[in-house]
């Protein structure tokens, strides 16, 4: 039974991490940016949703669409007006412009909002079913976290401007060449990336306690996820998210919680060497 | 281009050698202090200057030579090994970390390096903050305190920082000049041809790494002395790994002095924002950092100031003609 009930924490775990990476891996695979902002915005939009919980009563469900809205915005306007113009740049360029944009975000975080950790309690209660125990607030966040990522694929795969975003991750020359504004889709794609973010913080604020003192681990999940199950589809995010939830679950039972992390990223480098395209990785998107 | 350049450039480097080991002589400590951290981080821009600047790979694995560093130093101390020795011991272990690291992850490229260069920091800290009954773990360690007034400690840390800043540019000066150097640039050129011609990338790449690190391994040892305490967090930081990169960049990727001008440049104003605005000093140097990226995207020493004058000089006679 524990062996389920660890198996069923990691995927539950998972899911919420696939969810965090979804949105980093399409920026990645379609601009070609290491976005170092990604940690601090899914803090962003958990702060938000623990202020619209806290301040006005709003349930983190209803205030999901408005964080999404406003932090679409945000990532589209960063896009458009800053890395827009250095997106052809080598990595190290790109890579630090992120990072410098990150530390400014950070800091207004930690001024204005202060590090403490804060939390959305739903006190939903448990379910138990044969000696398993799960909160619900996880379940519902687990649930969450997969409709969203179900939107995003129904959306890059169905709608025009997803169709448009895969045009581009292709070929970009041939994309500005058929028609499509490359730098539009860009700002959309790393609103998309922003928005994803954003959607994930309200979820964690459901489920766990959100400081800005988690981005950099944020931020490192996403590095893990990406690489486990491969660049810039919804599927490998999903992939690598569970895949990184299960092993984290396992190994912190195996080896103490303090280790989990660390096999993770050891996880990583090995499959780096390995297989770099990951685990359902391949060079096209969708 | 740049080779004109050089005369002015060595004297110039000498006199701030001089400017930076006589200021125990006539400033306080907290200038000292400024000092010492201006000759660290110039010792470690020019490591870093090797593998991206001269080779162009995207490291950002400093901050694990020099937190490994830090540890080793202060662990070799703790054993009973006379400071100096335990210095040097740090800084083999930090090259041979390095080169069995390089063997392995500069078969990636791009933004696979990249991230695995920093998987390389964020996995060193993790090891050494769960491995306790070696390292302290999250409570850190503490290093013998250095001999002395707190003045004759900075005066020494300092001599002891310039002379590593010095040996780092020294060995930047050779290998610029060397056939090393020239197959680095090759590399970051074009590798696939650089291999074609004969070039051993994989040699070359690997010992561009180690160059990178062997400084910061040394720098992180003195250091660990210097501050008498060392814990996980402070020594494997993520801005550390990225701060020094900047610090090349603001200066001028691939060049001798760029990485030293960088360096200075970027440590002064950190102090300046520091001491003005405490709470806003991280954004202060993001704003740097996007400023750096869009204006002085090649560096201070990569602007052709003399054409820039020319073009002032240009518009006055066009403006006096009219």
């Amino acid at each position: 039974m524990d062996l389920v009930q660890i198996f069923l924490n990691g995927l539950v775990l998972g899911t919420l991490y696939a969810c965090i990476a979804v949105g980093f891996s399409l920026v990645w695979g379609v601009l070609n940016i290491i976005n170092m902002l990604h940690g601090s915005l899914i803090i962003l939009g958990g702060y938000l949703t623990f202020f619209a919980w806290h301040y006005l009563g709003i349930n983190p469900i209803l205030s999901l669409p408005f964080v999404a809205v406003i932090l679409f915005s945000l990532g589209f306007v960063l896009q458009y007006l800053f890395i827009n113009k250095v997106v052809t740049e080598p990595v190290l360029t790109t890579l630090t412009l992120t990072f410098g944009l990150d530390m400014i975000l950070y800091n207004i975080m930690t001024v204005y909002f202060t590090a403490t950790p804060r939390r959305v309690t739903l006190d939903l209660g448990t379910v138990s079913l044969l000696e398993i125990v799960m909160p619900v607030d996880r379940l519902l966040g687990m649930v969450l976290a997969l409709v969203l990522t179900a939107m995003l694929y129904i959306v890059m795969r169905g709608s025009r401007i997803g169709r448009a975003i895969v045009a581009v991750r292709m070929d970009n020359q041939a994309a500005a060449l058929m028609g499509i504004r490359v730098n539009q889709i860009y700002a959309i794609t790393f609103g998309i990336g922003a928005l994803m973010a954003g959607a994930a913080g309200t979820i964690f604020a459901m489920v766990f306690p959100v400081t800005t003192n988690l981005t950099g681990a944020f931020l490192g999940k996403a590095f893990v996820i990406c690489v486990i199950g491969g660049l810039g589809s919804v599927p490998g995010a999903l992939v690598g998210g569970i895949a990184l939830g299960i092993i984290e679950s396992f190994s912190g039972f195996l080896l103490g919680p303090q280790h989990a992390i660390t096999v993770g990223f050891v996880l990583m480098l090995l499959l780096l060497l390995v297989k770099p395209t990951g685990l359902v990785g391949k060079r096209g998107y969708e | 281009m740049m080779r004109r350049y050089q005369p002015f450039g060595f004297v110039l480097f000498v006199f701030w050698c001089a400017a930076l080991l006589i200021t125990p002589m006539w400033a306080d400590n907290y200038v000292v202090r400024i000092a010492i951290t201006m000759a660290m981080f110039s010792a470690m821009a020019l490591s870093w200057n090797f593998i991206g600047g001269f080779v162009g790979y995207p490291s950002f694995s400093t901050a694990a030579f020099f937190g490994i560093g830090c540890y080793i130093g202060a662990l070799a101390q703790r054993a009973d090994a006379p400071m100096v020795a335990s210095w040097l011991i740090a800084t083999i272990v930090v090259a041979a970390f390095a080169a069995a690291l390089g063997a392995i992850i500069l078969r990636l490229k791009g933004h696979y390096f990249a991230i695995g260069s920093i998987a390389i920091v964020e996995l060193t800290r993790l090891i050494t903050s769960s491995w306790s009954s070696v390292t302290g773990g999250g409570n850190g360690l503490n290093v013998p305190l250095l001999g002395g007034s707190p003045d004759e400690v900075s005066a020494f840390v300092l001599y002891v920082m310039t002379v590593v800043m010095i040996a780092a540019f020294i060995v930047t000066f050779l290998v610029d000049r060397s056939r090393l150097g020239f197959g680095f640039r090759c590399i970051h050129q074009n590798e696939d041809a650089a291999d074609m011609v004969g070039i051993d990338t994989t040699r070359y790449k690997v010992l561009a790494f180690t160059l990178s690190a062997l400084f910061c391994g040394t720098v992180g040892a003195v250091y660990a002395s210097w501050v008498g305490y060392i814990d996980p967090t402070d020594t494997f930081s993520i801005l550390l790994t990225v701060k020094v990169p900047v610090m090349v960049l603001l200066g001028g990727a691939g060049t001798l002095f760029g990485p030293v001008v960088g360096a200075v440049g970027f440590v002064f104003l950190e102090e300046v924002f520091w001491a003005n605005f405490l709470e806003w000093n991280r954004a202060i140097l993001g704003f740097i950092i996007v400023f750096l990226i869009f204006f002085l995207p090649n560096g201070l020493l990569r602007i052709d100031y003399k054409r820039l004058l020319r073009k002032r000089t240009g518009t006055v006679t066009g403006a006096a003609k009219s």
